[in-house]
């Protein structure tokens, strides 16, 4: 089945993972809105891996949208820019759904805002240029840093620090679209309603760094987005691969090694393998930054699961709450249970709605009890189940048996710092062991041992 | 967490509106088909055809056998959790496993009280004394066969069946594996594959061991590695005996159908806890079963050497761990 049409080095799928349900339908069907601008945003000042931005605005100061609001002094760290016409007000501190604590800007929205049909046309409307004549690649590599853009897929690493020119030679940008988290549409939305973006924003991406080839990897679930993308990709020499619906598809490792068949050493980067990843979201903030000179002040949020009357997928601006969001899309039901910012299997669960949404933050799962039944906790019996499913070849049982007993030479021996955490293990245990959790508790152990 | 929301009922009820929030660690969706019950349940459904053979050929003294053993089990396990003032554990079901595969490999005849003692030392000092289910180091039904086989010789050696009641014939032989020993007469393969033989009732039917093996390798309930591992290593080595021409009438797939092999196979040697957990740790594991099945066949006293392969191989199973960490992807 995978791996359709072209010819790949990799078999267009990697051993073990798992099959959690889909559940796509909830909100796949719903095409992108655009959010009426809320009253007031709130930038948290670390939103990206790295150094916290720097704030360049005082209180009482009026902002435009666009406006650079804070700098990234630091190499890697990201420029953050106001998504609204206002007002700064005095500097707060907020809670991330990870749990960090982290000042942020607060900016009141005034009067005047761009209408949603004007948000829209900006963002994502109109015609995207398939041609990068007339560019220099120095300049696309400035407009990327200059709009602030980070990895939009989840980890929201600073772009242009992964496309700065490194020691080994980058030959494929591998563009991930395979959105392997359950629930999760935005993605494939962005992939139906707005494949040009994508394919400009990989063009000049490209060009950016003078890799060779690009291919575009998309599970087999989302045949929509496929067929959307072919077209949209058609005349160029961009490649597309169609990959096994399984979890974690998605991650960059097994993204890799799906379609080239190429293994990220332990602890090295893409990069070490001649390969670049990038989310197809990121792509389309790319384009939207060289073409237009546009930072990234909005992105598209999929908003789904039981818990939520109408699921929706929308482009929304930065700062904005939680709760707006929920609230524009019917608010919860009434058997909602569990808020995730990101999807059930590596999302963060939390109950302040009034968390601002941050450039990571590419959906909002919301569970119902009937979704989250859990067994009791049994002893583990060795069957061996999170061995076989583990994508890193890791042995989770014993991983959680030595962070448990805080056995932090047995933890490394069983190389802890290989886990991903993407939940299969937990997944399918029998035993509905917490193995991420606690293996998470033995990292942050051996890092603090470390200090 | 299921306990907060049915507490929070009520009040859900009585706002009407407000949904009932918690927080949790990711992942948040589980695999609610596949639990530790689940898989122990399997495993008495897979006895199913094994426990309807042993009954069909040894009748009341197989029933009997198995309701004392189960009975025990399940009392011994109830005993000592409240004397460890754990929470009751019965319902995983694990007990009833140990019972019933105990039942099915002590000889039927056996008086009551060898299945009792049986049971308790399984239960007792095969699994409790270790930290209860999941941490013990040997199979607790081995542990308590073995202890009833040193401690009443006599009783089971399974060769004395002759005023057996019973509608077949082969009851009242000597089990196949001691009739060869001892007088170097071979039992035809269709009997031992169909099971018309003498033996503990479990061990007898190849065909049943077989049904309910594969279910339980196909269930993913059992590590298919293991049986392979046995299998293959008793085809090898009986293939190489039947080459040197030195064991006469008695062919490799007379030790293949024979004796508590497939039995031990299929749901001895497959117990997860006493099992390692890598793919490629089962398969050692299950390749020494069958090695030290053939070395005791061949050279010891003993006429059969499942149980003692299967301990022997559990005591190594820490190590077969430690040796067989997998490479990690990128290592």
């Amino acid at each position: 089945m995978a791996l359709k049409s072209e010819n790949f080095a990799g078999s267009g799928t990697f051993s073990k993972g798992v099959h959690p349900p889909e559940r796509k339908q909830f909100s796949a069907d719903a095409p992108i809105e655009v959010i009426p601008t809320p009253k007031e945003v709130i930038i948290p000042l670390q939103q990206h891996i790295g150094a916290p931005s720097k704030p360049l605005v005082k209180p009482k100061q009026e902002v435009e949208y666009g406006d650079l609001i804070g700098d990234n002094e630091a190499f890697i760290s990201a420029k953050l820019h106001s998504p609204i016409f206002g007002v700064v007000q005095k500097m707060a501190v907020t809670t991330l759904p990870n749990g960090r604590h982290v000042p942020a800007i607060r900016i009141k929205a005034s009067e005047r805002q761009f209408t949603d049909k004007e948000n829209y046309r900006e963002l994502m409307g109109g015609r995207w240029s398939k041609s990068v004549v007339g560019y220099d690649p120095d300049e696309v590599t400035r407009a990327i840093n200059d709009a602030g853009i980070v990895g939009l897929g989840g980890a929201a690493f600073p772009t242009h620090v992964k496309i700065a020119p490194g020691k080994k030679p980058v030959d494929t940008l591998l563009v991930n679209g395979c959105e392997c988290e359950p629930y999760l549409t935005a993605d494939d939305r962005l992939m139906r309603d707005i494949p040009d973006t994508i394919i400009s924003g990989a063009l000049l991406s490209r060009f950016a760094v003078g890799i060779k080839n690009i291919i575009i990897g998309i599970e087999e679930n989302k045949p929509e987005a496929i067929e959307s993308i072919r077209k949209a990709a058609a005349g160029t020499d961009i490649k597309i691969a169609v990959l096994k619906t399984k979890y974690p598809q998605g991650s960059e490792k097994h993204l890799i090694k799906a379609v080239l068949n190429r293994v990220v050493p332990m602890g090295g980067l893409p990069a070490d393998v001649g390969v670049a990843v990038s989310n197809v979201t990121t792509m389309t903030v790319v384009a939207r930054a060289v073409i237009r000179g546009m930072p990234l002040t909005h992105r598209v949020v999929c908003v789904t699961g039981g818990g939520i009357v109408q699921p929706k997928n929308l482009l929304v601006p930065f700062g904005i709450t939680y709760r707006a969001l929920i609230d524009f899309c019917g608010g919860l039901t009434k058997d909602a249970a569990r808020i995730l910012s990101g999807g059930p299997m590596m999302g963060f669960s939390f109950s302040d709605l009034d968390m601002p949404l941050t450039k990571g933050t590419g959906g909002i799962t919301v569970l119902t009890h009937d979704d989250i039944r859990k067994e009791k906790e049994t002893a583990c019996v060795r069957c061996g189940r999170c061995v076989d499913v583990c994508p890193m070849n890791l042995v989770p049982a014993r991983l959680a048996v030595a962070s448990r007993h805080r056995d932090l030479a047995m933890a490394e021996k069983y190389k802890i710092r290989g886990c991903v955490e993407c939940g299969c293990c937990a997944f399918v245990c029998p035993a509905s062991l917490p193995l991420v959790q606690q293996i998470r508790v033995g990292k942050a152990l051996i890092i603090a041992s470390k200090k | 967490m299921s306990d907060t929301t049915q507490q929070n009922q009520p009040l859900q009820d009585e706002s009407s509106e407000v949904p009932v929030i918690q927080v949790g660690h990711s992942p948040h969706l589980s695999n609610e088909s596949f639990t530790t019950r689940r898989m122990m349940i399997d495993v008495l459904i897979a006895l199913l055809p094994v426990v309807g053979m042993s009954v069909y050929i040894f009748q009341m003294y197989a029933v009997k056998q198995m309701a004392i053993c189960l009975v025990t089990c399940l009392a011994a396990e109830a005993a000592f959790i409240k004397m460890r003032n754990r929470s009751f554990s019965l319902t995983d079901c694990s007990a009833a496993v140990t019972g019933i595969i105990l039942g099915l490999s002590l000889p039927a005849t056996a008086p009551w009280y060898v299945g009792v003692i049986a049971s308790v030392v399984a239960i007792g000092i095969g699994k409790v004394i270790f930290g209860g289910l999941g941490m013990n180091l040997f199979n607790p039904a081995m542990v308590g066969r073995a202890f009833v086989m040193i401690a009443f010789a006599g009783v089971m050696a399974a060769s004395g069946y002759e005023s057996l009641n019973t509608g077949i014939d082969a009851i009242t032989q000597a089990t196949p594996l001691n009739a060869f020993k001892q007088m170097g007469i071979s039992t035809s393969l269709t009997d031992l594959f169909f099971g018309l033989t003498n033996g503990s009732p479990g061990e007898t039917s190849a065909l049943a061991c077989l049904i309910g093996g594969i279910y339980l390798c196909i269930r993913r309930t059992a590590s298919w590695e293991i049986p392979a591992g046995i299998i293959a290593v008793v085809l090898i080595m009986g293939g190489l005996a039947d080459i040197m021409g030195s064991a006469s009438n008695w062919t490799v797939l007379h030790h293949l159908f024979s004796g508590s092999l497939l039995f031990g196979a299929f749901f001895i040697a497959t117990d997860p806890v006493s099992s390692p957990l890598t793919a490629k740790g089962k398969f050692i594991f299950g390749a020494g079963i069958g090695f030290f099945i053939m070395v005791l066949r061949f050279f010891s006293g003993y006429p059969e050497g499942v149980m003692f392969a299967v301990l022997f191989m559990n005591a190594l199973t820490p190590l077969l761990n430690r040796w067989t960490i997998p490479a990690a992807m990128g290592e």
